[in-house]
């Protein structure tokens, strides 16, 4: 969707959420339509008629974008060890627990081989519906293990991002997860293989400051927020209404952040061409 | 007493004006005795609160409005500092200073985040709190060392990267990921210590190391635990608590594997004793800078890699 018809809504954070809802019709919060989940599927889980993407798991995005039996999960069993004994209202176990019985998923990232129009990638999708999406020790392992895979194995690298940022529960160790994860991509760009970062609704704070901004190739989905600092603390802090459209995708595509913008109906064949001219 | 002194200082601090006022009138031995058993006291009593702080008091002690900055190091430790200036792309972020120095003879680039000291500085300084450009400065000063075989040395001392629409327009986020990914593989040696406050991306962004020390007083971690409480408690009055619960004293962060070293303040922290305290500071560099030197840069870069390749912990 172009910016300049996003005028007149609101894109502050605090907006509606996006998450797809269990019953059989949704209401687009974009523009209010009532939308049959199974004319939602068909159409990639954007809305018909205005275009916003809703919100969709790593399960969604790999049937999009892969080829049919390609994925090969790696690391699946892997979970959080709590590591801080953390507790804040809740000790972190329990919200741990209670997530993977919640969500079916053992952590906010999932990892793994395939193929996209038969070249062969090493894939990593975020849940955000796992802890807003948040990265500790699981989530930056994982990625740098498949970091590694995509070094070893010399096939391109796809992250899709959708982060709410560092978890907190996992303080300092989860901080070193930037490090980890930017070195691993360091590594990575001084073996010569590529990677592409995809960016979606939402992708803030430590994932946007470590792999999400590192891409070769920084791929956005239209109308998402990409950011450092959340709007809500860059509001309190300079005490101002932030300007219609900041932090959005189309944003970072003006200020030179992200190499474009695709619409997730044609994100399959934009990396299948992104994947043919970087290997022949 | 100093504006800024802390609550649990008070009684310490109560203390040594008396005896010092005492001191003023010490013509007869009989007065001696009675300031020889108050030292005793005070003596005591430092022991006794400094030895069991809780880490929110650490947090207030990594924040004391007396305690030596980038530049009051920079000034005890090294020599012929050349303060260098700008990104070459958009502006000079005072926020961080950097320039080469002379460590006892040692040529290094020294990077670090700069707090001011009233409001005045404060200002100027943004609260120590950095903007793309001071991340794009401090790489281009690491890449500078790096084209010359120089070490860096790089002092941690922030509240956070600035949360401004100006910040977030110029790329924040790609700042301080491009500096992750460039300081781990910059081929020559780190050593980067948390001096103050450590807080999160806008800290750790000039924080990748061969080396991670951190002074005894100081604090490292994802979030101040203000932000913490007001985030998991929603509400501003679990500060204690979320100090508590992340974990973020030096000694924690040796027990995470994050930290290799922690440094020693003179007791009472480092705005008691600076002269001291960066005397410690000093010695702790050389040795460790004096330690990598003899490693190739393709080792380091491997080790270093290696190092942050190790944190974390997780179940399989
Ligand atoms: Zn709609």
């Amino acid at each position: 969707m172009p910016w300049f018809r996003r005028s007149k809504q609101n894109i502050i954070a605090e907006g509606p959420k996006k998450e797809i809802p269990d019953g059989l019709w949704t209401k687009c919060n974009g523009c209010g339509e009532i939308i049959h989940r199974k004319q939602l599927e068909q159409n990639f889980f954007v809305c018909p008629k205005c275009q916003t993407h809703f919100r969709i798991g790593s399960k969604e995005y790999f049937e999009i974008l892969l080829d049919r039996g390609s994925f090969k999960e790696m690391d699946k069993k892997m979970r959080s060890a709590d590591p801080l004994d953390f507790k804040d209202t809740k000790p972190y176990s329990d919200r741990i627990k209670d997530t993977i019985k919640k969500t079916g998923l053992n952590d906010a990232v999932r990892t793994g081989t395939a193929a996209i129009d038969n070249h062969p990638v090493v894939i990593a999708c975020m849940d955000f519906g796992f802890i807003g999406g948040s990265m500790g020790s699981v989530v930056g392992e994982k990625i740098a293990r498949a970091i590694d895979k995509a070094r070893k194995t010399e096939r391109p690298l796809i992250i899709i991002s959708s982060s709410g940022g560092a978890r907190m529960m996992e303080a300092a160790l989860s901080l070193m997860q930037l490090a980890k994860t930017s070195a691993k991509l360091a590594q990575l760009s001084d073996s010569g293989v590529p990677f592409f970062s995809i960016l979606t609704d939402p992708t803030t704070g430590g994932v946007t400051a470590s792999y999400a901004m590192l891409g070769d190739i920084n791929i956005a989905e239209p109308g998402a927020l990409i950011g450092f600092a959340g709007p809500r603390v860059i509001k309190q802090t300079i005490g101002k209404d932030l300007p219609k459209g900041f932090q959005r995708s189309e944003f970072l595509l003006e200020k030179g952040f992200v190499d474009m913008i695709v619409h997730r109906r044609e994100m399959r064949s934009t990396l299948s061409r992104l994947l043919h001219l970087f290997q022949n | 007493m100093a504006k800024g002194t802390l609550e649990f200082e008070r009684p310490i601090i109560e203390l040594e004006q008396k005896i010092e006022e005492m001191r003023k009138y010490a013509d007869n031995l009989d007065i001696a005795d009675e300031i020889g058993t108050l030292e005793k006291k005070v003596d005591q009593l430092r022991e006794s609160i400094f030895t069991n702080l809780t880490r929110w008091q650490r947090v207030q002690l990594a924040r004391h409005p007396d305690r030596p900055y980038t530049l009051d190091y920079v000034g005890m430790i090294m020599k012929d500092f050349v303060e260098l200036h700008g990104d070459r792309r958009y502006a000079d972020d005072k926020a961080v200073v950097g320039g080469f120095a002379s460590l006892e003879g040692r040529t290094v680039m020294l990077i670090g985040q700069q707090k001011g000291r009233d409001t005045k500085s404060n200002l100027y300084r943004n609260f120590g709190m950095m903007n793309p450009e001071g991340y794009r400065k401090a790489l281009r000063l690491m890449q500078l060392a790096a084209r010359f075989g120089k070490p860096v040395i790089t002092f941690l001392d922030t509240p956070g990267a600035y949360p401004g629409i100006g910040a977030e327009e110029r790329g924040q986020a790609e700042a301080i990921a491009r500096n992750l990914f460039e300081m781990s593989h910059l081929p020559v040696p780190i050593v980067a210590t948390i001096i103050g406050e450590g807080a999160s991306g806008g800290a750790l962004g000039i924080g990748i190391g061969d080396r991670i020390l951190m002074m005894e007083n100081a604090w490292y971690s994802v979030i101040a635990p203000e932000s913490c409480s007001s985030i998991l408690w929603r509400s501003w009055d679990y500060k204690e608590q979320a100090a508590e619960a992340l974990k973020l004293t030096a000694q924690d962060l040796v027990e995470q594997g994050i930290v290799d070293r922690v440094i020693a303040e003179p007791i009472g922290g480092a705005h008691r004793n600076p002269q001291k305290a960066a005397s410690i500071l000093k010695d702790v560099l050389i040795e460790e800078i004096d330690g990598l030197a003899k490693i190739t840069p393709d080792k380091l870069i491997k080790k270093r890699i290696e190092k942050f390749s190790k944190m974390g912990a997780w179940k399989e």
